[in-house]
């Protein structure tokens, strides 16, 4: 394995990252750096290889070639899913994933960061501390009303958030997220935008999103991915005046 | 106040002290009716009822093993048998040696079947099965050591859902054929039979009969108490985060391979305690007891049951064993369309079985005659496909020591 030069203190490093599934290339020598604290919206039309990427970080897909460094000095492709999750990267899926026949507390216990084995949890008993926690996320994604209800009864939006929540209470350093606000109301996906602002003071966020008006609140940096590459990257201002960009947006 | 966490825990799941209650009674009464009561009287069981009602337990004990697994982690094992079968073989085993000089051939060490083989010295395998507390011990060490072999691959490699399914109904049609054949020292395909005595006392007694009538209660009683903590418990839960959402579990930390591995190998032990209670009842094990066929038997029961429940697999494994015993007397060519359209049946329109009917009835009486009830209450069971069953015991007052179970 060549040693390439990782830049200083980055939360995140792909380096020259393909994937391919039959021959064809979901990711095509892809490459990003993202800084500690750093919030980063991704766009890019259907296929670019947006989901594909969250898959190789959080382990699901391994890369044919290409770095996935991790906290400047972890390579992520050499470790699984759950490995990768408690070293502190989270990831919510595009498709909102949450225990269906688990009700919404239960959802967040299991999330919440602390003990993985067997063992452990065949004797967990839940602290106050923890159970105060709960409440707190709760409270967060204003799901408290709601918190013993099963999840699978939930609405779309809903869900959205008590995943959002998951991702929170794992406490993790790296969140991958994945369209957010896809099923939400206009109130719901402005809440979701602050939420994600303040939850960059203390987190490093990449946030996968469609839904523009929901990347410029976000006022932050944007990359355009594009047939697996990045195709430009600066503030949403910026990138929307690429002649490239507006091509692969209108050209098709 | 302050409750025991057994006593809260018995407590807080209606449904099961119902159960437990009347499996107390069985296995007390019957015993009692058999044993005490005069043969003409109504109240007398019979020795034959007292048996098949033993068997009854025993195959409720295993179908709670497979609800274990296939209700609260989505593993639908079809070679469950497989275990079963194999604490069978381990207390045949056992029950062969006691026999001694009074086979057929009159060997004191070897079993009749390996004296007609003409072999001259007992296989090693054999060894050591002469103690009651070593046959025992291999009752759940093998199926135990199996499964965990088994699962450890098969999980780790992530083998799920169908493909999981024809690999266990492999597993357990290679055992049937490895067993069928005499040079494996199992008795080939006559399996074990013929026996005598167990601890010293003999099987074909009233009283021995009683006691392991008895013994299958207890295991199916402390079969539910183990099932139903693992369910409760957080680990039971991640159980269910498995089942509905596999790669969820993954991205939130969790090793879904151990627990999978965990459960399984707890599900295969219970198993083949079912078949060691199974084979003095029944006074015989062999091949056919690895049959593909038994191993999707068992999954019907579950799914008349009501899958996920536990209590409910224990309700079909009686019900639909009731029903085959009828069965078979009355129109034994029938049987098998009988079962089918039972689970075509039970698929389409009881998707939670027999016990979800019986709790939507009971729901549909309490909203037409409301208020009237005392504590309406649901049963914080974990359903699998409705929403509706959804927990209601918990309150914002709940102290902290209830906190674990209420959030259930
Ligand atoms: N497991 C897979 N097997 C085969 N092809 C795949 C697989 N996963 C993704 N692809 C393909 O890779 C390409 C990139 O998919 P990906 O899901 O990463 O796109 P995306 O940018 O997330 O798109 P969207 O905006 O629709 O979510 C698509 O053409 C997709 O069909
Ligand atoms: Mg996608």
């Amino acid at each position: 394995m060549q040693t390439k030069h990782i830049p200083q203190s980055s939360i995140l490093y792909l380096n020259g990252v393909s994937v391919s599934f039959d021959g064809f290339k979901a990711l095509n020598s892809l490459s990003l750096d993202l800084k500690p604290g750093e919030l980063r919206a991704i766009i890019g039309p259907n296929g670019a290889g947006k989901t594909t990427m969250m898959d190789v970080i959080t382990g699901k897909t391994r890369p044919d070639e290409g770095d996935v460094i991790f906290n400047n000095s972890i390579d992520l492709t050499q470790h699984d899913e759950a490995a990768i999750a408690n070293m502190g990267v989270g990831r919510k899926f595009q498709k909102p994933t949450v225990i269906e026949s688990l009700t919404v507390f239960e959802n967040l216990e299991l999330a919440l960061a602390g003990g993985r084995g067997v063992i452990a949890s065949l004797f967990h008993k839940l602290q106050t501390k923890q159970r105060e926690r709960i409440d707190e996320i709760l409270t967060l994604v204003d799901l408290t009303q709601r918190a013993n209800e099963q999840a699978g009864a939930l609405s779309h939006g809903q869900k959205q958030w008590l995943e959002i929540g998951m991702l929170l209470i794992q406490e993790p350093e790296l969140l991958l997220i994945d369209e957010p606000a896809a099923g939400m109301t206009d109130v719901e996906t402005e809440k979701t935008a602050e939420l994600f602002k303040e939850v960059s003071q203390k987190h490093s966020l990449v946030v996968v999103e469609h839904d523009m008006d929901f990347v410029r609140a976000l006022e932050c940096k944007v990359t355009v991915l594009h047939e697996g590459r990045v195709l430009a990257e600066g503030s949403l201002d910026q990138v929307q005046k690429n002649e490239q960009v507006i091509e692969v947006y209108l050209g098709r | 106040m302050k409750l025991g966490p057994v006593t809260q825990f018995l407590m807080n799941d209606r449904a099961g002290k119902y159960l437990l209650s009347i499996l107390l009674a069985v296995a007390v009464l019957v015993p009692l009716m058999n044993l005490t009561v005069p043969e003409g009287s109504a109240l007398h069981v019979s020795t034959y009822t007292l048996t098949l009602l033993g068997k009854y337990l025993c195959y409720a004990l295993l179908a709670l093993a497979v609800d274990l697994i296939w209700g609260y982690c989505g593993i639908l094992s079809l070679g469950h048998g497989a275990f079963f079968a194999l604490g069978g073989y381990a207390m045949g085993m056992y029950l062969m040696r006691q026999i001694g000089e009074r086979g057929v051939y009159g060997n004191p060490l070897l079993p009749d079947f390996m004296v007609f083989l003409n072999w001259q010295e007992l296989p090693w395998y054999w060894s050591g099965f002469n103690n009651f507390f070593f046959a025992m011990v291999m009752v759940a060490l093998v199926p135990g050591f199996l499964a965990f072999v088994f699962g450890w691959l098969a999980f780790r490699s992530r083998v799920t859902g169908v493909y999981l399914s024809i690999i266990t109904q492999a597993l357990t049609y290679a055992l049937m054929l490895a067993f069928f054949r005499n040079d494996m020292g199992f008795g080939g395909n006559n399996g074990l039979t013929d026996f005598k005595d167990l601890l010293g006392f003999n099987l074909q007694s009233d009283s021995t009969r009683a006691v392991l009538f008895f013994s299958s209660a207890v295991a199916l009683m402390l079969g539910y108490i183990l099932c139903r903590s693992i369910v409760l418990s957080k680990l039971g839960r991640i159980l269910i985060s498995v089942r509905d959402a596999e790669a969820r579990t993954r991205f939130l930390g969790y090793r879904v391979d151990k627990f999978k591995l965990f459960v399984f190998v707890v599900s295969s032990v219970l198993a083949g305690i079912a078949g060691a209670l199974y084979v003095p009842q029944v006074g015989i094990i062999n091949p056919g007891e690895f049959s593909p066929i038994n191993s999707i038997e068992i999954i019907i029961w579950v799914a008349v049951g009501g899958r996920g429940t536990l209590y409910g697999a224990i309700v079909g494994a009686v019900l639909v064993n009731y029903a085959k015993t009828y069965f078979t007397a009355a129109f034994p060519e029938l049987w098998l369309f009988f079962l089918g359209a039972l689970f075509v049946i039970s698929t389409l329109y009881l998707p939670r079985g027999v016990v979800g009917l019986a709790a939507d009835l009971l729901e549909k009486r309490r909203s037409l005659g409301a208020g009237g009830g005392a504590s309406v209450q649901a049963e914080p069971e974990t359903p699998v496909e409705s929403p509706q069953a959804a927990v209601a015991d918990d309150s914002k007052s709940s102290k902290e020591s209830e906190i674990e179970l209420s959030t259930n």
